[in-house]
């Protein structure tokens, strides 16, 4: 055991790594989810279409293969990726058309009085989403959001077959050189905790803000940044 | 008045009864799948006029109001306001359905009070009131609160303006509503059974509000309701629907005291006996 602790810088050079993969991966799944999980709420039915295809193709292929085509198939012919690169691109494309389903959904759950009530005040088409429909929708999809970057963060343990050094790789070259296996494995089954913990931690806060936004949790005003600005002008 | 439509006045069909102003349904039909709500009905209510709509549950009241917010889409005849069809458009020598940028125009003369508030809880009451003014009408944001809390003291709630719409009662959600529709200046002012999610001892509240709304100003008023009194005071006339057409109308003191038709008297009896 004390081997494997004496190696902790190997292992936090490697958490680190799974923690980038993480960062950018959630980042491009944003992204993806919103375009297309928006995409599949408009009124055009070519691009709702658009939308399920993504969500469709990239929902029912598994990361690891879809890591390998961007890894080994593509650059055959002629597209090189960085590992990394395609490491992300893999995450971020498949947790991304789960994402676009939360973000359907979630639109699709904010009252339809909501939407009445924008039309009413005659907002343009844009200003109903960002402004009313948009905000409340957020609320909605921080838990499953939560759940997602989690998954996508334990997920990111594949990229060791593709030799990026995630703390998955480090585990395995420290059992290979310590063979201390169990000792390897308990310390980073700990590792992967705690950073899930941390994202947990920051996906609740997340979410408490929500609340306090609609008004769900009591303790502070309503008040927004515009209502402080609009009061520091009077 | 806050949008100017000068040049795009040129899109209304000529057969409109161009520069009549006020309201009127010129045929007008409306199903739900094989459900009839609307059958060819005509009536029309003058700018400034306040019109009572009473009748059963089911008989096409608030499909009115729905239609006339854009909220809904004829299946048969036009709807006109101030002389702009709602449904249909010019363009050329055609009438083709109206578009959004369209129907943007033809709204913004009408305004809408719901059932059930719809205030957005992702704001604050000062915000409900200002967002439209400010990100529709394009009011400084100065302007959108200045005229937001003369109109949340109108209804009586200018020490709400920072509260959360989750922490007022329905009757004080129903009067930040009132003033949010009002805070577009709108000429049409549409209640949908406004106070019937309140409970009994709030609905005066509200009322109060709106009949001061009707005294002081000359906003053209369409009310769904079962409260009686409310219309007696308020309205020029009353509607009274069954089925989806007008079975009879007239002044509230001839339709409240002397109905003449068997319908209305069995409607008035069945809700008077509920109070």
């Amino acid at each position: 055991m004390s081997d494997v602790l004496s190696s902790y810088p190997l292992l936090l050079r490697g958490a680190w790594v799974t923690i980038q993969l993480t960062l950018y991966g959630s980042a491009l799944a944003l992204v993806m989810a919103f375009v297309f999980g928006l995409i599949a709420t408009a009124r055009s039915a070519w691009l709702r279409a658009l939308g399920r295809i993504y969500v469709e193709f990239f929902r029912g292929t598994a990361t690891l293969v879809l890591m390998y085509w961007f890894f080994y198939a593509l650059p055959l012919v002629g597209a090189r990726f960085a590992p990394m690169f395609a490491a992300v691109l893999a995450l971020g494309l498949n947790v991304g058309a789960y994402g676009a389903e939360v973000v359907r959904g979630a639109v699709k759950a904010v009252p339809k009085a909501q939407y009445e009530a924008t039309v009413a005040l005659n907002m343009r088409p844009g200003q109903r989403l960002r402004r009313v429909l948009l905000p409340q929708a957020i609320a909605l999809m921080l838990p499953p959001f939560g759940n997602l970057l989690i998954e996508l963060m334990k997920g990111s343990a594949v990229v060791s077959l593709i030799s990026i050094a995630d703390l998955m790789l480090r585990a395995q070259q420290l059992r290979q050189s310590t063979g201390q296996t169990t000792a390897v494995f308990l310390v980073i089954l700990v590792m992967y905790f705690v950073i899930a913990q941390v994202l947990q931690l920051f996906v609740r806060y997340l979410e408490r803000r929500a609340d306090i936004m609609l008004g769900r949790r009591p303790g502070r005003s309503a008040r927004s940044p515009l209502d402080t600005r609009l009061g520091a002008a009077k | 008045m806050a949008t100017t439509d000068s040049a795009a006045d040129a899109v209304l069909p000529e057969d409109g009864a161009a520069g009549t102003d006020g309201i009127r349904f010129d045929g007008v039909v409306k199903r739900f799948g094989d459900n009839v709500v609307l059958r060819e009905l005509d009536f029309s209510v003058a700018a400034g006029e306040r019109v009572t709509l009473i009748g059963p549950s089911g008989s096409g009241k608030t499909t009115i109001l729905r239609l006339l917010m854009t909220l809904e889409k004829v299946d048969d005849g036009v709807i006109w306001v101030d002389g702009r069809s709602l449904s249909h458009m010019r363009r050329g020598d055609r009438l083709v359905p109206a578009d959004e940028k369209y129907l943007r125009r033809v709204r913004s003369d009408i305004g809408m009070v719901f059932q059930q508030f719809n205030l957005f809880p992702n704001m604050s009451v000062l915000r409900n009131v200002t967002e439209a003014p400010v990100h529709v009408l394009g009011l400084s944001k100065d302007e959108a609160v200045e005229r937001a809390r003369e109109l949340l003291e109108l209804v009586g709630l200018s020490d709400k303006a920072d509260a959360h719409p989750g922490a007022l009662s329905g009757g004080q959600q129903q009067r930040v509503a009132i003033a949010r529709a009002l805070a577009m200046r709108p000429k049409i002012l549409l209640q949908d059974e406004v106070t019937s999610a309140l409970d009994p001892e709030l609905v005066a509240g509200v009322l109060d509000v709106l009949r001061d709304i009707a005294n002081e100003t000359d906003i053209t008023m369409l009310c769904v309701t079962h409260e009686m009194g409310f219309a007696r005071d308020v309205s020029n006339r009353v509607l009274m629907f069954d089925q989806g057409q007008i079975v009879e109308e007239g002044t509230p003191e001839k339709i409240f005291s002397e109905p003449e038709n068997q319908r209305t008297q069995d409607f008035l009896h069945a809700v008077l006996d509920q109070h």
